[in-house]
């Protein structure tokens, strides 16, 4: 019985688009203050996050901003200033953001904020592609990948814990359209729930006018050196900091996380890896492909940054082969997610197994359950060595 | 697990009706995924909804590519290659068209056709003959209580609901009333 169950919480499930799962979660963290500038297909989160507002229900300061740049630093201002923060954006808002990024996880301002991720212009396009969150991965910012509005609405909290926990940003990432858009049943825990997970903010040092002080000034080379050392341990931390609050969570709601989750993997030959909205399908997927005799598994990477090379290598080593699938492309190079895995069990293992890169989805395109399949048979099959990306035309 | 695609043209409905045929199933107690794709942000352009009903969670996220039952809010997308493909078998189409010949190839399964032009046109509703069709479909199938979706369009309306209620329960009665008669 889970904690939820034994203290009479009857959870509220409504029907939600993923976005406006996004709201309720940040409704549940109440934060202070929430600096947003609309863009397709994260509207929807503002609308909603004003629909709270003039409810009453929501009472934090909701700042409406002249662009995400300013947004972004009104963001760290006021994190800075001891309050928490929530935002969101998609695609070119992000990308506009990119110099405060670096500024937000350097000056440890923990924001939380959601990203829609959206096809980068030009040519301009709305639809699911991973590109804009993936390139900010060296920004400092802890990112995680959700596949549904609940993990969505789930991860808002997880990530105010995690990052006000270690002080740094914290990026909450759902796919447009098929997560952003869709609409399914949502539990939005009881607000006395959320209080047993997550703690007020209260740093130790914060932007206060009483006690004049600054952030962010000139340092030297070794003081600079010393910001991005600490940096990384946080990161370090904030991995175990994932992990725990999965497993809290999992014992308040039934809803257990990890940092990267398997499917049948123990005993597969051939192991999907992929990140975001494509894993529902891929575990389909796996279950018509062990029909088939094909002893197949998946391996979700829910967190990215940090990236959590240690429980990927331990979930992948059995494999004969991995296929990752990747809906971005790093122009040039191929599939984000590939280069990760490939780097993290070349330091891991003597021999690891051959990581093949399939680019699934670009732009937005659909990927069936069928296509999934085809990876897993190909992944089989494909002759060695096979360094460039797999195209769905080449399936 | 059950399939529906719904076809339309931007400003007649097609994904605020399928988000309502979602919430009709949900108060049924079903788990449901509604979601939509489109060209671009304008009207007229061709829309498909897609709406997955099950009595599990639903884990797959893709588009559907042969549905059980379709709902065409527009005759003309019926030459549109995405809907000359057949049904699942037992697969109801329900088009909004008045009498007359249909566009596209011969439809092997059954359709059901419902004015919906003229019952939103007859309730002020303009272009948005989705409340109409939704009506029809439930008519048709009995797949949806009356109830559940009168309910759901109540709520799911971002305008002019009690008119929405009323060409859906107008959409029903034309479709029950068709099916009374085929059997």
């Amino acid at each position: 019985m889970t904690a939820q169950a034994a203290l009479g919480h009857r959870p509220t499930r409504m029907l939600l688009t993923g976005d406006h799962a996004v709201a309720y979660g940040a409704l549940r963290a109440q934060p202070h203050v929430i600096p947003v500038y609309p863009i397709t297909p994260q509207t929807p989160v503002l609308e909603k996050l004003v629909e709270l507002a003039e409810a009453g229900e929501l009472r934090g300061d909701l700042m409406t901003v002249e662009s995400e740049h300013s947004a972004m630093a009104a963001c760290i201002a006021a994190s800075l200033a001891g309050a928490r923060v929530f935002t969101a954006t998609a695609s070119q808002g992000l990308a506009l953001m990119h110099e405060m990024l670096h500024y937000a996880a350097g000056a440890r301002a923990p924001v939380v904020m959601v990203n829609v991720n959206r096809t980068l212009a030009s040519p301009w396009g709305f639809w699911a592609d991973q590109t804009d969150s993936l390139a900010q991965r060296d920004t400092g910012w802890i990112q995680l990948y959700c596949e549904s509005a609940q993990e969505a609405l789930d991860t808002v909290l997880h990530a105010f814990r995690v990052a006000e926990a270690v002080l740094l940003p914290a990026m909450v990432v759902i796919e447009a359209v098929y997560v952003s858009h869709t609409l399914e049943p949502v539990e939005v825990p009881e607000p006395a729930l959320v209080a047993r997970f997550l703690p007020p903010f209260t740093p130790t040092l914060r932007l206060d006018p009483a006690r004049p002080r600054g952030v962010g000034g000139t340092a030297t080379p070794a003081q600079w050196r010393g910001n991005r050392l600490a940096m990384t341990a946080a990161m370090d931390r904030a991995l175990e900091e994932v992990e725990t609050a999965g497993r809290l969570w999992g014992g308040l709601t039934g809803r257990a996380s990890a940092a990267a989750e398997a499917y049948r993997a123990a005993d597969a030959e051939v192991l999907l890896v992929t990140a975001g909205s494509i894993a529902g399908t891929a575990r389909e997927a796996v279950d018509r492909l062990r029909e088939e005799g094909i002893p197949a598994g998946l391996v979700r990477l829910r967190l990215f940054r940090p990236f959590p090379a240690g429980e990927v290598t331990a979930r992948l080593r059995g494999a004969r082969r991995i296929a990752v699938l990747d809906r971005n492309c790093s122009v040039g190079s191929g599939g984000i997610f590939a280069q990760e895995v490939r780097a993290a069990l070349q330091v891991a293992l003597d021999g690891p197994p051959p990581v093949l890169s399939y680019l699934l989805g670009l732009g937005g395109i659909n990927v069936s359950v069928e296509r999934v399949i085809q990876v897993g048979r190909d992944a089989l099959r494909r002759p060695l060595p096979c360094p460039g990306p797999i195209l769905e035309e080449a399936l | 697990m059950l399939e529906i695609r719904i076809h339309g043209r931007g400003g007649q409905g097609a994904q605020v009706g399928c988000q309502i045929l979602a919430e009709a199933f949900f108060r049924a107690g079903l788990w449901v995924q509604a979601f939509a794709a489109y060209g671009g942000e304008r009207r007229g352009a061709p829309v498909t909804a897609f709406l997955r009903i099950d009595d599990r969670p639903i884990r797959i996220r893709c588009d559907i590519e042969q549905p059980h039952h379709a709902l065409v809010l527009d005759r003309t997308l019926l030459a549109e290659p995405a809907l000359t493909g057949p049904l699942r078998p037992g697969g109801v189409l329900v088009v909004n068209s008045p009498e007359g010949p249909l566009p596209g190839p011969p439809r092997a399964g059954r359709v059901v056709r419902v004015d919906a032009t003229a019952i939103a046109q007859a309730h002020g509703l303009g272009a948005i003959v989705a409340t109409a069709v939704l009506g029809a479909f439930a008519g048709a199938t009995g797949l949806v209580a009356l109830e559940d979706l009168r309910a759901a369009v109540e709520q799911g309306s971002p305008a002019r609901r009690r008119e929405n209620v009323e060409a859906c329960a107008e959409g029903y009665l034309a479709a029950a009333g068709l099916a009374r008669v085929g059997a």
